[in-house]
């Protein structure tokens, strides 16, 4: 049965994986970019790593399955996973942990349950939240972006090429260089240590680290993902329902809490630029074998993920939330699917 | 619900309108083809030298031919004869001899041959005595009018195929107020109803008005998509002509596949959803093509059979695509070959669009009412999609499916061959429009998997009767034995008792058979005195000795009906515990057993 097209129709495909993986690659242009501006050449030291790696990983699992990899290679998904999962970690992380990483996503997440389009989990997402409970240090210490007014002000030096393949590679420093003189809390982590030692947003936005509304540099990065994702919905390799109703779950469950107190929550727009909301509403959160795929599931999903983060962030335990609230979304999406199925054309009701 | 603003709307002259429309879920924008085939006017393909005239043309029973080998048959002569209601007849659409009626390849998507009439033509293309027109058609009896079409051999045109004069009897129960005429064409590639609206206008009009008046509807709906501004124009002047502006409504609709499904269309024109499972009947609507109206006009105003059809002969593997007026009959080949032949290396021939057409392994299959379209792709049109990969649910066969389900959760179900759960996401709503196929990024057949599954669950639910049937005949047998067991033993048991009864009075009754012997010795001593006497009492002996034997007869013969019950029950709870796979050899066996039974008892 699955040997190609008997029966109609016997037009032309206009479709493929991998030019839709592609498109997902090139959306990522512009917040590569924009991170690598801020964050040094780490960021895309480690893409560069995470795709190795992934694609070995897949060809290897695929030939102990005995299953024809180069179809599978073909379709960039292992490479699409790799860099999401890249985007996400620190520019400092050792080579040996993004290699575990990616073991995690690649292996176990992805191929241990049949490959791509059977994974529950999203697998870049699996990966990251594996490196961030084992080795919390690591996954969390972030480079300052290279914004002077900052650097200055906080005393910290931005990293060059050589710095940072030495520091992926052999975890070794600098020269004459402490951790503390190149790291720095993101946004988030900042936001959070800040009001958690009772200081009021008026007080903690004096420090230079903060921009127009998210942080410094970060801004223009989830900037680079929302062009990016603006991007995939011409190209309608994504529809809006998931994204807006992630960003609009997120912003609107932060407008209530900001309007209340706009002394110990910060802002809608914080909530949107400062994190990973943007890539996660448009890149991870879209992830179509792990989501929703009825439109009106897709909307739950997406609210549901947005709430999550914001009470993850104002609440939880860690300062981000978006890959614990979208795999937690994960797992009720077929739940989700099961009861918002469409009216059929001709039915009276819908099932489920 | 949006209304739609077509391009075109208002602009045109005559009964078009700028009505409010509506739209159906999903559908896509397909490169539509059809200047390749509709810039050239429609052309009369020449006689062949054979016709091949399936006998089963139509959805219902095949024709029964009702010529003989040998005989000579003259153009629109009657060559097979409708069995049943649901079924239509079949005419020579040429002149010539009958040379066999015999198996032939058909285009079928099974590419099974089937039971046809081959005719051998002479050319004179003679015609034969037609009933005569019903020119007054609107002073005629509607059921005067449906017989006239259905001896006309017309079924819809459109591709289904259904006898047209069993949708135009909706019956009293369900009262009709609109008729839509389908001119959407919605296939890429297909322009034979472009191009007979744009030459017949005034013929498919004449048809609206014949069926509004066999419905008794009031209006007529005639949807054309906006890529075809030429027909919508002539038909818009026909209807002016005509005079029948006020109830015949041409409505241009923008191109978007498949507008032109009936369900879709339906929707698009009146806001109306034909209910699941259901007929458009049931809104008030009956539906049929252009081509059909044509027909119709044909057969009550010139008393013509549908002998003939517009066919699209296209693709950019012929080299001269277009449209002819070809006998039915006449072999695919013909049409090619009249095109100037093939261009070079073809991907597929394919009898009907892109979207939804099947596959032809040869182009020697005739032309049937159904075949709106010859189609030769090229490797470039029609390209080798190649191994379907792993489904990623990207949902974009959601997005497009116009009766809006979920196909990729219907090809999971399918895959595994879950074919409840496949029905619970109602596959029984798919059109196989090929929306879903034609956007996956995977390149999975889905169509395919839902043909599949349709078939399985066919299959199974046959097999699923024929079960039950037997599980009752079963049951009934049982029930059966088991009273006549009941009733042997009630008279084995009365027979002991009568036969105790006699003993006791047997004993009793010895001395008096004693007396009796005893008696009939001396009748029989002075027999030599009164022969006659003595043969009465024998007579009386003789009865007595008998009653025991006949009394037990029924029981008897009854005996061999119980002992063969246990091969033929085991057979039987087999196939009456709906084993699902149970083999119909299985349940013929228990039928056979049973109907022998049935003899024996």
């Amino acid at each position: 049965m699955d040997r190609g097209f008997i029966s109609s129709p016997h037009s032309a495909r206009i479709n493929r994986v991998d030019w839709v993986m592609l498109q997902v690659c090139l959306a990522l242009v512009p917040g590569t970019l924009a991170l690598a501006w801020f964050f040094g050449w780490g960021v895309l030291i480690n893409m560069g790593l995470a795709a190795v790696f992934a694609v070995a990983a897949e060809f290897l699992v695929l030939k102990l399955r005995g299953r024809p990899a180069l179809p599978a290679i073909r379709d960039y998904s292992a490479v699409v996973t790799a860099l999401l999962f890249a985007l996400t970690v620190p520019p400092t992380l050792p080579w040996w942990l993004t290699l575990l990483g990616i073991l995690f996503a690649i292996v176990i997440v992805k191929q241990l349950y049949g490959g791509i389009g059977y994974n529950p989990f999203n697998p870049a997402m699996a990966g990251y939240v594996f490196l961030l409970i084992s080795y919390p240090v690591a996954v969390t210490s972030w480079l300052p972006p290279d914004v002077p007014a900052l650097l200055d002000a906080r005393d910290l030096t931005t990293l060059s090429f050589l710095d940072s393949a030495r520091l992926i590679f052999t975890g070794a420093l600098p020269p004459a260089q402490t951790w503390d003189a190149i790291t720095a809390a993101t946004p988030l982590d900042e936001m959070r240590t800040m009001l958690d030692q009772g200081a009021t947003i008026d007080v903690i936005r004096q420090s230079p680290l903060w921009g127009a509304f998210g942080g410094h540099g970060w801004e223009w990065v989830s900037g680079g993902f929302l062009l990016g994702g603006l991007y995939l919905l011409w190209r309608r390799v994504i529809t809006w329902h998931i994204p807006v109703a992630m960003l609009a779950g997120l912003a609107v469950m932060a407008a209530i809490f900001w309007g209340i107190d706009p002394q110990t929550h910060p802002s809608p727009a914080f909530h949107l630029f400062a994190g990973g909301a943007m890539l996660g509403a448009f890149f991870i959160a879209t992830d179509p074998v792990t989501a929703c795929t009825t439109k009106r599931g897709q909307l739950i999903y997406g609210v549901a993920i947005g709430a999550l983060i914001f009470v993850i962030r104002a609440w939880g335990g860690y300062p981000d939330a978006v890959a614990f609230s979208v795999l937690l979304l994960n797992i009720a999406a077929p739940t989700i699917d099961q009861y918002t199925q469409p009216r059929v054309f001709g039915h009276k009701r819908a099932n489920g | 619900m949006f209304n739609i603003a077509s391009p075109l709307a208002g602009l045109l002259p005559g009964g078009e309108s700028t009505r409010r429309l509506w739209h159906f879920h999903g559908g896509v924008h397909l490169p539509d083809e059809k200047e390749l085939s509709n810039r050239t006017p429609v052309q009369g393909a020449a006689i062949p030298a054979q016709l091949v005239i399936p006998l089963q043309q139509h959805i219902g029973a095949p024709a029964r031919p009702c010529v003989g080998v040998g005989d000579r048959v003259l153009k629109g002569q009657l060559i097979g004869e409708p069995q049943g209601y649901i079924s239509a007849p079949v005419h020579a659409s040429s002149s010539g001899i009958v040379r066999a009626i015999e198996l032939r390849e058909i285009p079928h998507p099974s590419g099974l041959s089937a039971p046809c009439v081959v005719i051998e033509t002479d050319g004179e293309d003679a015609w034969a005595e037609l009933p005569q027109p019903l020119a007054d058609f609107a002073a005629e009896d509607p059921n005067r009018l449906r017989e006239r079409i259905r001896m006309s051999g017309i079924v819809g045109m459109g591709g289904a195929s259904f006898p047209s004069n069993v949708k135009l009897n909706p019956g009293k129960d369900q009262p009709i107020d609109t008729l839509v005429i389908n001119g959407a064409e919605c296939e890429p590639y297909i322009t034979c109803d472009d191009l007979l609206m744009r030459e017949q206008a005034t013929d498919i009009v004449d048809g609206v008005r014949i069926m509004l008046h066999i419905l008794g509807a009031g209006r007529c709906l005639v949807g054309i998509e906006d890529n075809k501004p030429e027909a919508a124009e002539a038909m818009c002047a026909a209807v002016a002509a005509a005079g029948v502006g006020d109830r015949v409504e041409v409505v241009v609709i923008p191109t978007l596949y498949p507008s032109g499904g009936e369900k879709q269309l339906i929707r698009i024109l009146t806001g109306k959803e034909v209910p699941s499972h259901g007929i458009p009947a049931q809104v008030g609507i009956v539906c049929q093509n252009v081509g059909t109206a044509c027909a119709v006009a044909d057969a009550v105003l010139r008393g013509r059979p549908l002998i003939e059809r517009y066919v699209t002969a296209t693709g950019r593997g012929i080299a001269e695509p277009r449209n002819y007026r070809v006998r039915i009959g006449t072999p695919a080949a013909d049409l090619v070959a009249a095109s100037g032949g093939y261009t070079g290396e073809l991907a597929k021939l394919v009898a009907g669009g892109p979207m939804m057409g099947f596959r032809l392994d040869t182009d020697a299959v005739p032309i049937t009412k159904a075949t709106n379209c010859i189609l030769a792709l090229t490797p470039a049109e029609s390209p080798d999609p190649g191994e379907p990969l792993a489904c990623i649910r990207c949902g974009r066969c959601a997005e497009v499916c116009p009766a809006q389900l979920l196909p990729q959760q219907m090809y999971w179900h399918a895959r595994a061959k879950d074919l409840d759960k496949v029905q619970d996401y109602n596959l029984f709503d798919c059109i196989e429009c090929g929306c879903c196929a034609h956007v996956c990024p995977s390149h999975i057949p889905l169509v395919q998997y839902y043909r599949y599954a349709k078939t399985e669950s066919w299959a199974r639910e046959k097999e699923k009767r024929a079960a039950e049937h037997a599980r009752e005949r079963h049951a009934a047998r049982e029930a059966r034995l088991e009273r006549q067991e009941r009733e042997r033993q009630a008279k084995l048991r009365k027979q002991k008792e009568l036969a105790a009864a006699k003993k006791k009075v047997g004993d009793a009754g010895a001395d008096d058979k004693k007396a009796a012997i005893e008696a009939a010795r001396k009748r029989a001593a002075a027999k030599r005195a009164a022969a006659g006497k003595a043969a009465g009492a024998e007579g009386v002996q003789a009865d007595a000795a008998a009653k025991p034997a006949a009394d037990a007869g029924p029981g008897a013969t009854n005996q061999p009906d119980v002992a063969p019950k246990p091969p033929a029950s085991s057979t039987g709870d087999t196939s009456g515990t709906g084993a699902p796979r149970a083999p119909a050899a299985n349940d013929a066996k228990a039928h056979a057993a049973e109907t022998a039974d049935e003899a024996r008892a």
